[in-house]
């Protein structure tokens, strides 16, 4: 069973990345607006929730990791600490969870139901191909918006977390703050951090597309779908992490 | 004469056809079957004896289990998107994209093929609505359009890229006695040659499980079929059902005398 829906994922990434390739200029006034819609649903329309994350993270953790490292000296390794602990770690992966739970599960859901409605073989029947029209604007607006959404959390829980600190009375200005966070930071955390968002937001939007269109449905099967969808999209997102680590410690 | 115009449009042999939502399951066997340009097929059957199955699989829509399947002359799974545009499918109910509003779905085909912009491709589709008396439930979505006029939507939205084929699955359930005299009318235009499609004879596959109405459809061309036991029997035009010796013809025609009976009671 998990082979073959390993298989199942390996073919329909595969699929998925040739239309996205061989159709990326095809029907674009039909696309385009989709792509944008499928940004600001996995994006724009988060960004709220993501804030308030930023915030309730860097209260209840940066601060309290500053606080503490202060109290026995160790402000020195602040910098080191804050990029690992956030930039490549807890802020992407943080940032996928909440757009799989938020927008993966209407993915499962929105298309498991337009598969059991017929929708997608209407589609075929008018010679759209369902993952051009369907899937391709999900994925790009995935990527783009995981992407997004993981800097402005970083960002957001960096500045909270520093306020924490200053609300404790931490002798730590925040120009030395930054100035030890911007000297820890090399260009390989930021292209990793790029490729790292993408991937998470690809491979989510893959899965849960996956699950929602690739096998015919009933709609009483589409819940069951949708919780398989989340729990495999969480493992990939952590194989994508461990895949990830290796590049930083072989770099 | 074009090469493709004196092809058959659909060509079945040796076809099995398996079920659209358990393709394992076989629903009809050993289907041979030719539709040449121009022609008006009516494949009666009972519910679920697979007219839908059938129509899917000359939709191109799912493999054949055996056999092959060709348009005009080119087998399906290979039929490049061209080919594939010149069929048109009317599903039974419809199935319109619940998203979008009726306009939106009639124009959708010709926005995605032709690269057009929402405006330009809703000036191409009007003089569809107002053919079709769809212009007052234009920027309606369908949920909130009555049955009877969804799949008349959908009628719409297969003829918006001007198909050389029509199938319609089962397209008179459920419409009431007005709809119902608007589709025989309107199809027969279509089989004559329609303005919109620049007086070309359409060829069309139409299935109906009502066979108490089998009757309603005579009409001079067009060619019968009827699906029972797995097996598909072209029957010709209604003068040959009517005359027919064949016991599984007669049975049929005993059974439909039955319905009318019945209907009528």
């Amino acid at each position: 069973m998990c082979l073959l829906t390993a298989q199942g994922l390996a073919a329909f990434t595969l699929i998925t990345l040739g239309v996205l390739l061989k159709k990326s200029g095809a029907a674009q006034n039909v696309l385009r607006p989709r792509i944008r819609r499928e940004i600001a649903r996995a994006g724009v329309a988060l960004l709220p929730m993501f804030l308030f994350v930023a915030v309730a993270l860097g209260f209840l953790v940066i601060g309290q990791t500053v606080s503490a490292m202060a109290r026995v000296g160790a402000t020195q390794y602040l910098g080191s600490t804050m990029v690992i602990v956030i930039v490549r770690e807890l802020g992407p992966l943080l940032a996928a969870m909440l757009v799989l739970a938020r927008v993966g599960t209407a993915h499962v859901i929105e298309l498991g139901t337009a598969r059991a409605l017929g929708e997608v073989e209407a589609l075929e029947a008018l010679g759209i191909d369902p993952v051009h029209y369907l899937i391709v604007p999900r994925v790009i607006g995935m990527a783009t918006g995981v992407f997004s959404l993981t800097v402005y959390l970083i960002l957001g829980a960096l500045a909270s977390g520093w306020l924490f600190a200053f609300l404790q009375d931490v002798p730590l200005t925040p120009g030395e703050y930054f100035k030890q966070i911007a000297g820890a930071l090399s260009w390989l955390d930021f292209t990793l951090l790029a490729l790292k968002t993408a991937a998470f937001g690809f491979f989510i939007a893959v899965v849960t597309c996956y699950h929602g269109l690739a096998q015919p449905l009933r709609l009483e099967e589409v819940s069951r779908v949708a919780v398989r969808a989340v729990t495999q999209g969480v493992i990939v997102c952590v194989l994508i992490d461990a895949l990830f680590i290796v590049l930083y410690l072989a770099a | 004469m074009n090469e493709s115009l004196s092809r058959p449009v659909i060509e079945m042999r040796g076809v099995s056809v398996g079920a659209m939502r358990a393709p394992t399951l076989t629903v009809l066997e050993n289907v041979d079957w030719t539709v040449a340009p121009g022609e008006f097929w009516i494949v009666a059957g009972p519910p679920q004896s697979g007219k839908s199955d059938l129509l899917m699989l000359a939709a191109g829509l799912m493999p054949p289990q055996t056999g092959c399947v060709r348009w005009w002359g080119a087998e399906t799974p290979e039929a490049d998107e061209t080919t594939r545009r010149r069929v048109g499918l009317v599903f039974e109910g419809g199935q319109l994209f619940n998203q979008l509003t009726i306009a939106e779905n009639i124009a959708l085909p010709l926005r995605y093929h032709h690269n057009l912009t929402a405006d330009a491709a809703l000036a191409a589709v009007k003089p569809l609505l107002e053919g079709m008396e769809l212009t007052p439930l234009a920027d309606v979505v369908p949920p909130h359009v009555a049955a009877n006029w969804r799949v008349r939507a959908a009628l719409a939205r297969a003829l918006a890229l001007q198909p050389d084929l029509l199938l319609l699955d089962n397209p008179l359930t459920g419409l009431g006695a007005r709809h119902r005299h608007w589709w025989r009318r309107f199809l027969d235009q279509l089989g004559r040659g329609h303005e919109w499609l620049g007086g070309r004879p359409l060829t069309m596959v139409l299935t109906t499980d009502d066979l108490s109405r089998l009757a309603d459809w005579d009409h001079t061309g067009r060619r019968f079929a009827v699906l029972r036991d797995k097996q598909f029997i072209p029957l010709g035009s209604w003068r040959e059902v009517e005359t027919s010796a064949d016991p599984a013809v007669k049975e049929l025609l005993a059974e439909t005398e039955e319905q009318v009976k019945a209907s009528s009671w």
